[in-house]
């Protein structure tokens, strides 16, 4: 909406926020250090609001939780827009001034009115208003989402729907106030800034519709750059099924483990003519692969930089050297570029970071020095006297029309449900998650000991549990239209009745994703692993 | 709120009532109470259910008073009430001395031994304990249920001699102070409840026995009905409030200012300068807090003053709450005054039922209410920054000044707090107005003092003196020293006081003369010694009760009051490491870093009468 994906905010507006929205994100046990700063905001006085079908951890800091049904996020961001509008609670002056679209939008979510949005998500409509007029009347109010807003098949959607609610109030583009996707590890907005999207240059410059920087980057590299997007990994693993990829290259990343519908993706993997990763560890995609490069952990092993939710660059030094027989990632690429015909010499990884500067403008202004100076530099920082954005998009704001640019468009979008449906024969909707003390598939946080961790369980709420015969510790036989498994039932009060959770930290106990659908967004590629159906049975032995 | 509970054991039904009867009963699944449809789609929290954590302590009071201590299950349900994480929860229930955590008798038996009481016989009182209830600590069988007996710390009944507190749970819980005590009587309150009163010695001996009137604080003491506002108004009660009010805010700061009065709980900083900085302080709301956290050793003038005369401390928070800008009132009084607090809370019900306490306080448009909190048994809630986390429900940890509570105090808003001896010297000065109290006295302090007088006295209690009485003249206006005998010394302003020797006897008692001889009115506290006395006992009690006391949060005070209790020890036994000398300059070190570099009073004073002691040769001669 707004021309580049980042956070809006620096995570140290949450301290200083009257009200934060925590939609879709346990980032108390998912982003702890964001969310030191959510609990200095709470210290503070901010109001908290939790929206998430699991009373998690961070929903119990809240002070109001909306435990929604699976996937009915935009049933209710659209009755709260609607509620805003219809209370007279718009921010008219950002809208006609930074805006377009609003008239449609206005229409589209008059077919939301609280009691739909009662139906849809099974929160009383008394207290979606309270959220709708506390979010509009704050002064400062950001609304925080993770995984639980893009990990649907409508993940796009989704956000535009939460991104609408900023443009109706004037939550963005002001100190306290934005919108704030939380980034899953440390540099996970490093890699979108690098590149590492399809239709995106390095600095979110579109590869399709930017000539110039199409230009600049062709004349630097010395070819010539197509304007033709990539694929994403969704529509890599259905190009593996059709026959037209036939080799990878995966690096630092285990798609075996990691891809919803876990039997599928093992038996395209392992398909491919050649494949190729590169890793720290031998994990699981590693194992099928023709040809294994070990690389090097790139927080202690390597120079570099990474960028983190608040788009801050910051510098990694190396501590240790590699262990024998693994190469520096930068060594390893330059090698491989080598012996296909082109030789880089051996860049350093300030040379390439030069590099970059030189084609992104956002990180023009960022010399390794500066960075380490600065203590880390939060991108835009576009010339040598800046010293980087504190917020984006403050040029909404701006009297003058040609500093403020392009108007920021509303985008009208519908409630869908999630793709599996609640049958008879699957009645649970098992969501998934995470867990403080695990990361992902395992690969990086399973090496380490911790009291907190217990076996990957079932979690089930007390009454289905209850009504199923279930005791806890109990296996069960859990099974979705793709796949079926064992794993023990875990009694969790923070969970409604019809209503289960699961992690992926644990594959080689539980491969949860054998259930998981993988159906995706076509907008951003991500699968649908928030919301499948499920059913539970005894265990035959156990009849 | 990251709230893991665990105990295996769920609360009983007993303790789930004990909690409500505090909290209201549970209402959703998620605070402990049954689980409905709606809980799956709504909760509420946050910063509503955090605002109750200040209820913690009377929560564990109700789970105390009826089951006798507070199991892992009781704890796991107050958690879940309040949203506090268990660990936080045993760090408070395990602070304060009046809480049990683990398995109790119903029925505990406080014997205090402390300074007074150690002259008045409590090693015998103790001795005889353990005849008839076996050793301290053992749960011994009393009539079907349990019973047992501790030693404890100052329960301000100094005057009567050797005082024990009855601390009893059930249904109807009670707690019964008796002093003087004994084992026949103990046995007596338990199985019958507390003797009828009247006996005893008289409140006020001072009145007694040369008729005067010229007391002042003291002068409704025994005079008026403590149970009857009506009572306290046929004495003149609740003029002072008439008077302030015409006064306004402005006018009650410039007669306290006018007073020059001194805070009477033991620092004597200018009352007028915390009353104006928290008036003037932009942010809102403002509190006033009563200290009545009364727990120096050989200390009892607020008791007596809140037993016989509790309307006048409601009237006298009211004024300052009303000078101060302040709507909700705090009386923070130690859980060792059962009678006090009944009284106090009873006070406070009926002004509140007349309109002297609510949103329109004597239809003089402004609103001022009182919340009587009850200590749990720690000296160091005294401590101002202590009792105010005390009150919101935290360990009684005194914090870092600055800020001050004129600044940032309870919940972190301006907070005045003074203690009641303070406060009923301002009705006083309403009385008589700010420059005639001002006349009162010396210069450097006005007005009058309560000195509560124990050990070998011959009248030992309650007595109020224009300052400027020396010494000699507060000792002889309680008849001298019981049977003529010898002065070896004078503890004064109590544990946390100094010693002084019969050269001090012309000294005035004003602030100005006892920091010039390095000692300190305190507390009030005059506790005269005869030359029968074991010092090196007494010296050996504070040692062991600062000891006891300190909350350990800083480490000068948490090492260096071990370690002063540990020398004492050696010397006691004869066996110093090297010479007395060295010992002597090992306390003398000890003394210098606690003092200097504890963040709160009771570091600070914790070897000030062990030094003075030394200093007057009471310790490390001949006889130790």
């Amino acid at each position: 909406v707004f021309g580049a994906g980042g956070g809006t905010s620096s995570y140290r507006e949450a301290e200083d926020a009257d009200l934060l929205v925590l939609w879709g994100s346990n980032a108390r046990e998912a982003h702890p250090i964001f969310f030191h700063h959510v609990l200095k905001g709470l210290r503070n006085g901010a109001r908290m609001y939790a929206v998430d079908p699991r009373r998690t951890s961070s929903a119990q800091w809240a002070d109001a939780w909306l435990g929604i049904h699976v996937g009915s996020d935009i049933s209710l961001a659209n009755a709260i827009g609607n509620e805003i509008i219809a209370a007279g609670l718009v921010n008219d002056a950002f809208i006609k001034r930074a805006t377009t679209g609003f008239e449609e939008y206005a229409k589209t979510v008059s077919a939301y009115p609280l009691e739909r949005a009662e139906r849809d998500t099974g929160v009383p409509a008394d207290l979606i208003r309270r959220l709708a007029h506390d979010y509009a009347r704050a002064d400062r109010a950001q609304i925080c989402w993770t995984l639980g807003i893009t990990e649907h098949h409508n993940a796009a959607d989704n956000v535009l729907a939460l991104i609408n609610l900023a443009l109706l109030t004037g939550h963005v583009g002001r100190y306290g106030s934005g919108l704030v996707p939380l980034r899953g590890q440390n540099n996970v907005q490093g890699g979108g800034d690098m590149g590492a999207i399809p239709n995106k240059l390095t600095g979110f410059q579109d590869i399709e519709t930017n000539a110039d920087a199409r230009s600049r980057f062709g004349k630097a590299y010395g070819v010539t750059i197509p304007p033709k997007r990539g694929m994403h990994l969704s529509q890599m693993f259905e190009a593996m099924e059709e026959g037209e990829l036939t080799a990878a290259y995966v690096i630092g990343e285990n798609p075996l483990r990691s891809e919803a519908d876990t039997n599928r993706a093992s038996k395209l993997l392992e398909g491919l003519e050649h494949l190729v990763v590169q890793d720290i560890f031998l994990t699981d995609t590693a194992r099928v692969a023709d040809v294994v490069l070990p690389g090097t952990a790139s927080w202690c092993e390597a120079e570099g930089t990474v960028t983190n939710s608040e788009r801050r660059v910051q510098r990694v030094r190396k501590a240790l050297e590699p262990p024998a027989g693994a190469r520096d990632d930068i060594e390893i690429i330059s090698e491989l570029a080598r012996r296909l015909g082109t030789d880089w010499g051996h860049p350093t990884s300030e040379d390439l970071w030069n590099e970059l500067r030189a084609l992104s403008p956002m990180h023009r202004g960022m010399s390794y020095e500066k960075i380490e100076r600065l203590g880390g530099i939060q991108w835009p920082c576009p010339d040598d006297e800046s010293t980087g954005t504190l917020f984006l998009h403050a040029r909404l704001w701006e009297e003058d029309p040609v500093k403020r640019g392009a108007p920021a468009p509303f985008f009208a979008v519908q409630q869908e449900d999630p793709l599996d449906e609640l049958t008879p024969e699957y009645p649970i909707r098992l969501t998934t998650g995470r867990r403080l003390d695990s990361y992902n598939t395992g690969v990086q946080s399973g090496e380490y000991a911790t009291p907190l961790r217990g076996p990957e369980t079932l979690n089930l709420s007390p009454e289905d549990a209850g009504r199923l015969g279930f005791a806890e510790g109990e296996v069960a036989q859990v099974s979705s239209r793709r796949g079926s498994l064992t794993v023990p039932v875990h009694v969790d009060t923070t969970l409604r009745a019809g209503l289960a959770f699961m992690t992926l930290h644990f594959p080689e106990q539980v491969e949860t994703n054998v259930l998981t659908l993988d159906a995706w967004d076509p907008k951003s590629g991500t699968a649908e692993f928030k919301a499948t159906a499920i059913r539970v049975d005894k265990l035959p032995e156990a009849i | 709120m990251d709230i893991r509970l665990g105990a295996k054991v769920p609360a009983t039904e007993e303790e789930r009532a004990a909690i409500a009867s505090v909290l209201g009963p549970p209402e959703t699944g998620w605070d402990g109470g049954q689980r409905q449809a709606a809980d799956g789609h709504v909760a509420f929290g946050g910063h509503a259910a955090r605002a109750r954590r200040h209820l913690l302590i009377p929560v564990l009071h109700a789970v105390q008073d009826r089951i006798g201590w507070i199991s892992p299950g009781a704890l796991d349900h107050i958690c879940e009430r309040l949203t506090v994480p268990p660990a936080e929860a045993y760090g408070v229930a395990s602070f304060y001395g009046l809480f049990r955590t683990t398995p109790s008798p119903g029925a505990v038996v406080h014997v205090c031994d402390d300074l007074a009481c150690q002259v008045g016989g409590a090693e015998a009182l103790c001795e005889r304990m353990s005849r008839r209830f076996g050793a301290e600590g053992t749960p011994s069988a009393f009539n079907g249920a349990g019973v047992t007996w501790l030693r404890s710390p100052c329960l301000g009944q100094c005057d009567r001699g050797s005082a024990a507190l009855i601390q009893r749970a059930g249904r109807e819980p009670s707690r019964i102070g008796l002093a003087p005590a004994d084992p026949d009587q103990i046995w007596q309150a338990l199985l019958a409840g507390p003797p009828a009163s009247g006996a005893g010695r008289p409140l006020v001996p001072q009145l007694e026995s040369t008729g005067s009137r010229t007391v002042r604080l003291l002068r409704r003491v025994g005079q008026v009905d403590p149970e009857s506002l009506g009572s306290y108004r046929a004495a003149g009660g609740y003029e002072m409030l008439r008077r302030a009010v015409g006064l306004g805010p402005q006018g009650v700061l410039r007669e306290v200012r006018d007073a020059k009065l001194l805070g009477r709980g033991g620092a004597a900083f200018p009352t007028a300068v915390k009353w104006e900085a928290v008036a003037a302080n932009p942010v809102r709301p403002h509190y006033v807090v009563c200290n009545a956290d009364e727990s120096e050793p050989g200390t009892f003038k607020d008791r007596v003053l809140m037993e016989e005369d509790p309307y006048a401390l409601v009237e006298a928070i009211t004024i300052m709450g009303y000078a101060c800008g302040a709507e909700q009132g705090y009386i923070y009084i130690r859980g060792e005054y059962p009678l006090a607090e009944a009284r106090l809370r009873d006070a406070v019900s009926q002004a509140r039922a007349r309109g002297f306490l609510g949103e329109d306080v004597m239809g003089a448009g402004f609103g001022f209410d009182i919340d009587v909190r009850r200590g749990a048994g720690a000296y160091i809630a005294g401590e101002e920054t202590a009792l105010i986390n005390s009150i919101e429900g935290k360990r009684a940890e005194p914090r870092n000044k600055p800020p001050f509570p004129a600044q940032s105090g309870l919940f972190g808003k301006p907070t005045a707090i003074n203690n009641v001896e303070t406060l009923l010297s301002v009705l006083e000065i309403l009385r008589i107005g700010g420059p005639a109290f001002a006349a009162l006295g010396t210069d450097g302090s006005t007005g009058t003092r309560l000195f509560c007088l124990s050990g070998c006295v011959e009248r030992p209690g309650l007595y109020e003196h224009e300052f400027g009485i020396t010494l000699r003249e507060v000792i002889e206006a309680a008849g001298g020293i019981s049977g003529g005998r010898p002065l070896r010394a004078v503890l004064l302003g109590g544990a946390a006081g100094s010693f002084v020797g019969p050269s001090a006897l012309d000294t005035p008692l004003t602030f100005e003369a006892m920091r010039a001889i390095g000692a300190t009115l305190g507390s009030g506290v005059v506790l005269v010694l005869d030359d029968t006395v074991d010092v090196v006992g007494l010296l050996r009690r504070i040692s062991q009760f600062f000891r006891d006391e300190s909350c350990g949060q800083c480490v000068p005070c948490r090492v260096g009051t071990v370690r002063q209790e540990e020398v004492l020890a050696r010397m006691t036994r004869g066996a110093p490491f090297g010479s007395v000398e060295q010992e002597l300059a090992l306390l003398e070190d000890i003394g210098a870093v606690t003092r200097d570099a504890s963040i709160c009073g009771l570091g600070q004073t914790a070897v000030s009468a062990v030094q003075s002691a030394v200093r007057l040769g009471l310790v490390g001669s001949v006889e130790s």
